[in-house]
């Protein structure tokens, strides 16, 4: 069936729009009928893999009770005690049975009416197609503010449903001040799809660290998921994510330093393997003078898989004193994996320090040898090497990330 | 402390290897016993270190011909590991900068992996720390070394200390230390020195492999064997590093001459 045709198909499976969310579903709809789905010419998307994209479009999203009971994956490692946890569940409105932390609160409705969009707008991803399919699809929202000059933790976890497409939609507003470490966690499902829209706008003197655990761990499971973030200035956003057992994974941080004066950190790690395909398309945007950015992201392909990054950096001629870093550094663990990695930097300001880099490797075999000099079993070695390179994204994340058990799933599948 | 009753640790016969298929040994022989120290000298490119990766089994070097035995077993069919658990060390004359591994982590399953071998109980954490910490004497080390990455920005004698601080650990019953003195001060090398001698037991042996005679000031060898084109060519007692100081490899080189003509 063509791609155009599934598209058509999916829009009228939709249930009719509805809610406070139904005219940016009216947008998202109106926007995938007139243009369909990528295709290999749109430069963002040639790469991807479009029959896994199409699942998305071929899993039903309309879900019952039932297959919350059944299909919905619900064991989880018990939550910190000074952290609170939001369950995502895509049937129920997800403000209901949350405990807030102080200092927490839902948006009312007119701040809703006021926000939602906004950062799609000053983040220019209003026509990208994973917005859209987001938009098109999500029906509530889990709307947050966390008050100035506060300082919270939070884990927000999204299951998926087996047999489902999900979406979810996120807004977030920091007010001054405020210190927010927030924890997601995305967890995959056999033959699910999950679709995320994030937005997040901070407000000056905002530290937010955001870590971003996305496992799939199951066979025919997708996941695309859009960070929209605006920063004003004085804020510091550090974005710490890994990528992990997803057939297919599109991950997307949108970042604009509106007034520049502000801090972005990103730390990414994707780890593939078999046929999986996972990729990172990011973007940031300095709107003023004296940002700065550090960006590392980082990769291992194994098997036959597909590891995908392609990092954009804008600098207009206002975002004078800019400095950025972006650094790309790859594995490649086998002879049929494989990785394409392209920085994009937009510098149009003269008086800046933007500077990048990108490696593709191998395991050095100089320090496996070293390990196994000293007794250490090949696979032991193996093992300490990656943990070694993950080490970089991982030590990053806060320390109750660890339950999750992502450190054992990032080795345990990764043979040379 | 050596006798002639004493084991033989390794022998090695007429070895021939090579390196991205060009010879570098051309028939090495050695015969190491139990208690003896023996230095290898030798200009640059004479095969030292080659013949130190070969014993300690470095995938790079092929062997073309000839045999290694460690108390009596042919080890040439042994992996790299295996043959560290038996009890060979290779103390590297570049240490390898692992970043993101852990020191005290890759300290420990490397000592338990030969532990395992000597039948000892593995080390937990705690019991590895205690452990640790006392061979750090040895080597006068600051324990705030364990928490960093392997060698990861580690000063040359920093890097070399924590060389034999894993020998101290792993117990080795034959250590190989290939340029162990090379960059290190006066101070560093007098603290690298006692680390070897303290080890230095009647049942094991070492092979220092060296350039410079200071480092068999500290101490003292039982051969000292002068290498050159793949070969040992020349094995004396510790007057032979003296004599090689004085007048550097030439007198070496007329020497093998003279012999050439003779034949």
């Amino acid at each position: 069936m063509k791609s155009s045709t599934i598209c058509e198909e999916w829009l009228n499976s939709l249930p009719p729009t509805q809610g406070y969310l139904k005219n940016e579903q009216s947008i998202g709809r109106e926007f995938l009928s007139e243009q369909g789905m990528p295709s290999k010419k749109d430069e963002a998307w040639r790469l991807s893999n479009f029959n896994r994209l199409n699942s998305f479009l071929t899993l039903p999203t309309i879900i019952g009770n039932e297959d919350i009971k059944t299909k919905f994956k619900s064991i989880f490692p018990e939550k910190d005690q000074n952290r609170e946890r939001i369950i995502i569940n895509p049937n129920k409105n997800p403000i209901f049975n949350i405990n807030l932390p102080e200092g927490i609160e839902e948006l009312n409705n007119r701040e809703i009416e006021e926000n939602i969009g906004k950062i799609v707008c000053s983040t220019n991803i209003k026509n990208d197609i994973s917005v859209c399919l987001n938009q098109a699809s999500s029906s509530q929202l889990l709307a947050l503010k966390v008050k100035g000059n506060s300082n919270q933790s939070l884990e927000i976890v999204i299951p998926s449903i087996e047999e489902k497409s999900i979406s979810t939609r996120i807004l977030l507003l920091v007010e001054e001040g405020a210190k927010l470490d927030l924890l997601q966690i995305f967890l995959g499902n056999h033959n699910s799809a999950q679709n995320h829209l994030i937005e997040i706008k901070l407000e000056s003197k905002v530290e937010l660290t955001h870590g971003l655990l996305s496992l799939g761990e199951e066979k025919e499971s997708s996941s695309i998921c859009t960070v929209a973030v605006e920063q004003s200035e004085k804020s510091k956003y550090s974005l710490n994510s890994i990528h992990h057992g997803w057939d297919y994974a599109r991950f997307e941080p949108r970042i604009i330093q509106s007034d520049g004066e502000a801090s972005t950190i990103i730390k990414g790690l994707q780890v593939t393997k078999s046929k999986e395909q996972i990729a990172t398309h990011s973007l940031i945007r300095f709107e003023g003078p004296n940002g700065k950015l550090d960006q590392l992201q980082k990769a291992v392909a194994s098997e036959y898989s597909h590891c995908i990054f392609n990092g954009s950096i804008e600098v207009p001629q206002k975002a004078q004193k800019t400095e950025a870093a972006q650094l790309s550094r790859n594995l490649l663990l086998s002879k049929r994996a494989k990785i394409d990695t392209k920085p994009e930097l937009e510098i149009v300001a003269d008086d800046v320090r933007c500077t990048h880099g990108a490696t593709v490797s191998q395991l050095q075999d100089e320090e496996l040898f070293y390990l196994l000099s000293r007794g250490i079993d090949n696979e032991h070695a193996n093992s300490l090497l990656l943990q070694g390179y993950y080490d970089e994204v991982i030590s990053h994340f806060p320390k109750s990330a660890e339950k999750w058990n992502f450190i054992e799933k990032l080795i345990q599948d990764i043979k040379k | 402390m050596i006798s002639s009753t004493s084991e033989t640790i390794l022998s090695i016969k007429d070895l021939h290897a090579s390196v991205e298929d060009q010879e570098i040994l051309h028939g090495v022989n050695l015969l190491v016993k139990e208690g003896e120290i023996h230095a290898i000298m030798g200009r640059n490119g004479s095969g030292k270190s080659t013949l130190s990766k070969v014993i300690a089994g470095h995938p790079s070097y092929k062997v073309l011909s000839g045999s290694i035995q460690f108390k009596g077993t042919n080890i040439l069919e042994l992996e790299p590991e295996e043959r560290a658990r038996i009890g060979i060390f290779l103390g590297f004359q570049y240490p390898v900068e692992i970043p993101g591994v852990s020191n005290l982590e890759f300290l420990r399953v490397a000592t338990n992996s030969r532990r395992k071998e000597l039948l000892a109980s593995e080390l937990d954490t705690f019991e590895f720390e205690d452990l640790v910490k006392e061979r750090l004497k040895i080597v006068e080390m600051d324990p705030a070394f364990l928490e960093r990455s392997v060698n990861e920005g580690f000063s040359g004698g920093e890097k070399k200390r924590n060389e034999i601080l894993q020998m101290a650990l792993l117990e080795p019953v034959i250590s190989i230390l290939d340029e162990t003195d090379s960059g290190l001060d006066i101070d560093a090398l007098r603290i690298v020195a006692s680390g070897i001698n303290t080890l230095s037991k009647p049942n094991t042996a070492t092979i220092l492999i060296t350039h410079y005679q200071r480092l068999l000031n500290e101490i003292t060898p039982d051969f000292v064997h002068i290498m050159a084109n793949g070969k040992i060519i020349k094995t004396g007692s510790k007057e032979l590093a003296i004599d090689l100081e004085r007048s550097g490899y030439d007198f070496i080189n007329k020497d093998a001459k003279d012999k050439e003509m003779a034949t």
